[in-house]
């Protein structure tokens, strides 16, 4: 008769924990920080089809990094989610802060109940009348939000040090790329500065003088740009 | 992932009927043929030279009566196409809604937008969706106008109530005076080669005349200061057409009849 043995809570969510870092501490960071029209959203990747960051509403953003399937699963669940809420209510009435409590919630149930945790990070950025917000959600569900700038995944402390050395209110777009752009090279496992150009890099913008749908990706040359100005 | 979420494909439509079905509308099971129903009347759609012009009278009708006198019913869907719609206002308004989000919906998920051919695919599907409602006399007949990148060009498709489609080369009306409205257009030789200016002239002219011979067609409305809508979609997008150039279009338009409408 095999006896069952005792785990204390500590060191299941400890094991768990690790397994989920490792599999996020892989993946390349995203970071995000508001320019005087909106907020730019810059990630290393190195492919041109398969996005880390993407439209989630009008006002909305999503970012995820680890396991492509696994944050590809919940960016597309926060598509279904918002689009239904705006088909029921209005389109004002999809807010970033309920969609970054699902994710929450989502990630914090699977962290608890399955065998395996999911292997990814969440950003959740929203542009609002005044400002903006950032909501991360980490693999436990745990969630912060703060505002101007936030980044997930890579060395976080880091990154953000070199973002706050060098981000002032009002900066425009260009040098808020460049910052960006330094502060992911700058990130632990990121590239060095000379490989991050418009061809390795992912960059979108939440842009204020759109109406509607504010999303929008920079294209290659429009990068280029932006990254020498 | 999401509580009420078990569906798992690009279709927004799909994704209500299977998880929420309480969200879609259900006009099944009654007749509608002598309910008091607002009724949109003339809309019309011109292939030009940049694309495609999109037309459509405010009014509607309640039985014999005036609905509303300032009814839209041409309605950007997307950066590149449109859609007018003729008939029950109701569920024809709900579908313009439906059709919006299904296309927005599909390119989020998909990472990219529908070929034009694709979105008047997905028109037809929720044209068959209302089929059962439009044999109880919820008819909704739209027009789909758009500029087609793969073709270089502006293109019209008009639908009837089973999700038929069917392409229309040079132009096409639809609603209470839109036969007279076609009338009005068919005397343009080469309906492709219509300046802007030209395309809209055209325009206000055939819901005129529409407006002439069918008392439902509400024309322009001078003393209220009621347009029509006019949207044109070229390959820079869909553009709405202010009420002071209409303005001058009509006061053109009146001049050269000698002062008639």
């Amino acid at each position: 008769m095999s006896t069952p043995f005792y785990v204390s809570p500590e060191q299941w969510y400890q094991d768990k924990a690790e397994y989920a870092r490792k599999g996020i501490g892989r993946g390349k960071p995203i970071v995000a920080l508001e320019y005087d029209g909106g907020v730019v959203i810059m990630a290393e990747n190195r492919s041109a089809s398969l996005r880390k960051i993407s439209e989630i509403y009008d006002r909305i953003a999503f970012g995820g990094v680890g396991k492509l399937d696994e944050y590809e699963n919940l960016r597309k669940a926060g598509v279904r989610y918002a689009d239904m809420r705006g088909y029921s209510f209005s389109r004002e009435d999809v807010a970033g802060k309920s969609l970054a409590n699902e994710y929450s919630t989502v990630l914090g149930s699977v962290f608890t109940r399955e065998m395996k945790p999911l292997e990814v990070e969440i950003l959740v950025v929203e542009i609002q009348a005044k400002g903006s917000a950032f909501y991360q959600v980490r693999y436990d569900g745990s969630m912060t939000d703060t505002t101007h700038y936030a980044s997930i995944g890579g060395d976080g402390d880091k990154l953000l040090d070199v973002i706050r050395g060098g981000w002032s209110a009002g900066m425009s777009l260009s040098d808020a790329a460049r910052l960006g752009r330094r502060a992911l090279a700058g990130s632990g496992n990121g590239s060095s500065l000379e490989d991050l150009d418009e061809r390795t890099l992912e960059i979108a913008l939440l842009d204020r003088t759109r109406q509607g749908r504010t999303f929008r990706r920079i294209g290659a040359e429009e990068a280029r740009g932006l990254l020498s100005g | 992932m999401f509580k009420g979420q078990s569906y798992a494909g690009d279709s927004f439509y799909e994704f209500l009927r299977v998880d929420h079905p309480d969200l879609l509308p259900d006009w099944r099971g009654a007749d509608w043929t002598n309910a008091p129903l607002i009724h949109g009347t003339t809309v019309l759609s011109i292939v030009c030279r940049d694309g495609v012009l999109m037309a459509g009278d405010r009014l509607a009708t309640e039985g014999h009566a005036v609905g509303t006198r300032d009814l839209e019913k041409v309605f950007r869907i997307d950066d590149t196409c449109m859609m007018a719609i003729a008939g029950a206002a109701g569920p024809a308004i709900e579908m313009v809604r439906m059709f919006q989000l299904e296309l927005e919906h599909f390119e989020k998920l998909d990472g990219q937008p529908l070929r034009f051919e694709g979105k008047a695919n997905r028109l037809s599907f929720l044209l068959r969706q209302n089929l059962p409602a439009a044999m109880q006399g919820l008819v909704v007949m739209p027009i789909f106008a758009g500029y087609d990148y793969d073709k270089g060009r502006g293109r019209i498709y008009k639908f009837d109530i089973t999700g038929g489609r069917f392409r229309e080369a040079d132009y096409y009306s639809t609603g209470s005076g839109g036969k007279d409205a076609r009338a009005s257009l068919k005397k343009i030789l080469r309906h492709e080669e219509l300046g802007r200016a030209e395309v809209i002239e055209a325009a206000v002219e055939a819901l005129l005349d529409a407006a002439d011979e069918d008392r439902a067609t509400g024309g322009v409305d001078v003393a209220r200061g009621i347009f029509p809508t006019v949207k044109i979609a070229t390959k820079d997008g869909v553009e709405d057409v202010g009420d002071d150039e209409l303005r001058r279009v009509y006061e053109n338009i009146l001049a050269r009849r000698g002062g008639r409408e």
